[in-house]
């Protein structure tokens, strides 16, 4: 199928999820400066409440379509964008949106896990606490709240006010998405939250992701092509920096409809 | 051959020489200084040469050494003391002009308050007309009037520099206050109130200085005669003996224990003698006093510096060029930042000070003359680009997650910084302040004009308001090592002191230091990497 063939079906893909969308990216272009582009016309909807994986190659783009929903791009200096991504209706890159709000309303948790060097606690109440949070016993509440959603509270429940740098690599990725949940956003985006960490610890967080989707929309972007598999409902493959095909997940793995996801999910490149 | 190259056998060598040779260089230049300077405080036995020609001589031998030119002949220097008698102190004597050498065991040696040491026999001890004891009896009396004459002398100190100092500086003021009360209309009634309080504070100022004077007069009571080994005698004051000891007789506890009341005067004491002697207690003080405004002065001032260039400039070419610069100043000759503080601190700025805030005291300089305050910012100056750099780089290696983290909790750029950044970078900011310090305390040339002196009266730090006196002149180590060691009309009695210094110079720098390695380490453990 050719390309102008698989665009003409993204259009259609723009309707597929049943749910209601959160964000809607309409024609996507970005580059790094300089006259390549690392993101090529992309047009896509992440539906409410649910999972959705980018998959790709490396340096396919899916990381920086990703960075796109929080603004995060905007700290590479010669970064251009055009087209435009809604959340909520709202022109994400309108200069009246106010950054510091849309990153509460938009959680991350990194590829490397990063807690701050400080204690568990802080950890998890920095954000409350640039929020304007200053109630002693609102952050304590919010944290244990937040730790139990990450599933990380019977483990540090002892140790709160111990260096977040004593967990082990699993408990730090819990405790990153702890800290991303404790600012209550909308979205959660992880960027190949497992990639670092050993199978164990990984099927703990899937099963983490699982839990949190009753009340969170997730972007995840992974390598790992059997995680998609688990953890999403829809599934989007990145390649070269366009869009080749984005459905619910079943229908991705089992019956793609383009060449070129069906060479990568059966291994034959990437 | 091919094959030891290749294996890197010859490079480990070299890089192992090369920092071999390094330690051996400090570790001599340590060691020559500790022997040198710690020697002087050891109380050496007196020896009695009986001379070829008949005279005798006694003193404590500095030096042997061979005469040049002749085969195995040699000759010593012996520290004759007695200043005022010989009008110097060291002599040499070649081994042909010495018939005997003897160790007289009652042979004293005398560190004074003036003359420097006297070395010779006590005779008598005399108070005012009348002779308390003579002979073997004089020793143990003297002895046993030291104490009383060491807090004699005490108290007539406390009383020139201290009491009638302060009430000096009160009719000071007050005559300040007058002069200002008489350029107003209507000042009648205050100018009568004023002489009031300066006629009773001159009385209270002749009250102090006829005590003074009493004090002065009973010190001169209590003396002992002394006879040289010449058979000269003399008199010296009860209150001149600072020390007084036969080092003959001496065991060796009761030498160790001379050894650290010696070292302690050296380091609490002030200077006697045109520095030559006594303690060297201001320009210790001085030393870390300056280095401490520097400090404060510095660290903010650069970290600020260095933020903006690192977070906020737009990294680019002028970026690049005003980097460049800051560390090309690193280079520039500290004298020309002494010229840069004399002209714009001390002229220019402690100018204005004085015609804003002092005008009552003009044309006598406050803040526009040389003084630790100006000294100071000069050096905070000068070291300016090492807190810059040190701070750039620690900024640059706060991880990037980091910063992420905090901004997609919706922290703002100035939040990440303040919460994140700076606490990451804290240990790396205290590196800069431990260079800077080094460098700071190891300058003299911009000191020399920006306020050091030979001698200062007064620290500037006490007890009168306001306690800290920014615009007071005041004392270096580095500087006291030039003055003692090149300016002094004794070079060679001053030799001692110059290594002295020079050895409590490196310890207050490496004190400094170590404290603030101290500090750092602490913060690094509260704020960066665990171990798992």
């Amino acid at each position: 199928m050719s390309i102008s063939a698989a665009r003409a079906l993204k259009t259609d893909f723009r309707s597929a999820p049943a749910a209601e969308s959160v964000i809607a990216v309409r024609d996507l272009s970005m580059s790094y400066g300089g006259d390549a582009l690392a993101l090529r016309n992309i047009t896509l909807d992440i539906p409410r409440n649910r999972v959705t994986a980018f998959i790709g190659p490396s340096g396919c783009g899916k990381s920086t379509l990703l960075r796109c929903f929080d603004r995060l791009n905007d700290l590479i200096e010669g970064v251009r964008i055009t087209g435009n991504i809604e959340f909520d209706g709202v022109d994400l890159y309108h200069p009246s949106v106010d950054v510091t709000e849309l990153r509460k309303r938009v959680g991350m948790v990194f590829q490397r896990s990063n807690p701050f060097p400080k204690s568990v606690y802080e950890n998890i109440a920095y954000g409350p606490r640039i929020s304007g949070e200053r109630s002693r016993s609102v952050l304590d509440g919010i944290v244990e709240r937040s730790l139990r959603s990450a599933a990380l509270w019977d483990e540090v429940a002892d140790r709160l006010h111990d260096s977040a740098l004593s967990l082990s690599g699993g408990q730090q990725q819990r405790l990153c998405i702890a800290r991303a949940i404790a600012v209550e956003p909308e979205v959660i985006l992880m960027d190949e939250p497992c990639s670092a960490l050993d199978p164990i610890a990984t099927a703990r967080i899937e099963a983490l992701i699982h839990e949190l989707k009753d009340s969170y929309t997730i972007v995840i972007v992974t390598h790992n092509m059997q995680q998609a598999a688990r953890v999403s409902d829809y599934t989007a493959f990145l390649y070269l920096g366009r869009l080749i095909e984005f459905g619910p997940t079943e229908q991705i793995f089992t019956n793609p409809t383009q060449k070129e996801t069906e060479d990568y999910i059966t291994g034959r490149f990437g | 051959m091919r094959g030891i190259l290749k294996s890197g056998a010859p490079f480990i060598w070299l890089t192992g020489g090369a920092l071999a040779t390094s330690l051996l260089m400090i570790g001599g230049l340590l060691w020559l200084i500790a022997t040198q300077a710690l020697g002087i405080f050891w109380p050496a036995e007196i020896v009695e040469l009986a001379l070829v020609d008949g005279g005798r001589a006694l003193g404590q031998v500095r030096s042997v050494e061979e005469i040049p030119g002749s085969d195995d002949e040699m000759r010593l220097q012996l520290q004759v003391g007695n200043r005022d008698l010989y009008g110097a102190d060291f002599r040499w004597y070649d081994d042909a002009e010495v018939r005997t050498t003897t160790r007289p065991q009652e042979a004293v040696l005398f560190e004074r308050r003036e003359w420097g040491n006297f070395y010779g026999f006590v005779v008598e001890l005399w108070r005012g007309e009348e002779r308390i004891a003579a002979g073997e009896q004089a020793w143990p009396e003297l002895l046993a009037r030291l104490p009383g004459a060491a807090q004699l002398a005490e108290r007539i100190q406390e009383l020139e520099r201290a009491a009638l100092r302060s009430v000096n500086d009160e009719i000071e003021a007050v005559r300040l206050e007058r002069r200002r009360v008489e350029s107003r209309a209507a000042a009648a009634p205050r100018l009568a109130e004023i002489d009031e309080r300066l006629v009773a504070l001159d009385a209270r100022y002749d009250e102090l200085q006829a005590e003074l004077t009493t004090l002065v007069e009973q010190s001169r009571l209590e003396h002992v005669v002394v006879e040289t080994a010449d058979e000269r005698r003399k008199q010296i004051a009860v209150t001149d003996i600072v020390f007084a000891y036969r080092p003959n007789e001496m065991t060796l506890p009761a030498k160790i224990g001379l050894y650290a009341s010696k070292l302690w005067e050296f380091v609490s004491a002030d200077p006697r003698e045109a520095n030559t002697e006594g303690g060297i207690f201001p320009a210790l003080f001085g030393t870390v006093m300056m280095v401490l405004i520097m400090s404060v002065a510095v660290v903010p001032f650069g970290v600020l510096a260095a933020f903006y260039l690192r977070e906020y400039a737009r990294q680019g070419m002028m970026v690049q060029i005003v980097r460049i610069s800051v560390n090309n100043l690193a280079g520039v000759p500290s004298i020309v930042f002494g010229v840069f503080g004399l002209g714009f601190f001390v002229y220019f700025l402690g100018g204005n000070l004085d015609a804003l805030f002092f005008p009552e005291r003009l044309p006598a300089p406050t803040f526009g003359t040389g003084g630790i305050f100006w000294a100071s910012l000069t050096l905070a100056l000068l070291t300016v680009p090492v807190v810059v750099v040190a701070t750039e780089e620690a900024l640059a290696a706060v991880p990037r997650e980091h910063r992420e983290g905090s901004l997609a909790l919706g922290a703002t750029k100035f939040e990440t910084m303040w919460r994140i950044v700076l606490p990451n970078a804290l240990p790396g900011i205290l590196t800069g302040l431990i260079l800077a310090m080094a460098r700071g305390a190891g300058e003299v040339a911009p000191l020399m004009i920006t306020g050091v002196v030979k001698l200062a009266p007064t620290l500037p730090l006490d007890s009168t308001w306001p306690f800290l006196h920014l615009e007071r002149k005041f004392m270096h180590l580095g500087f006291h090592i030039y003055d003692v060691g090149f300016q002094s009309p004794n070079v060679e009695a001053a030799k001692p002191m110059v290594f002295a210094t020079a050895l409590l110079l490196v310890v207050i720098i490496v004190a400094l230091n170590l404290a603030a390695i101290m500090l750092r380490n602490r913060l690094k453990r509260r704020f960066s990497t665990g171990v798992f």
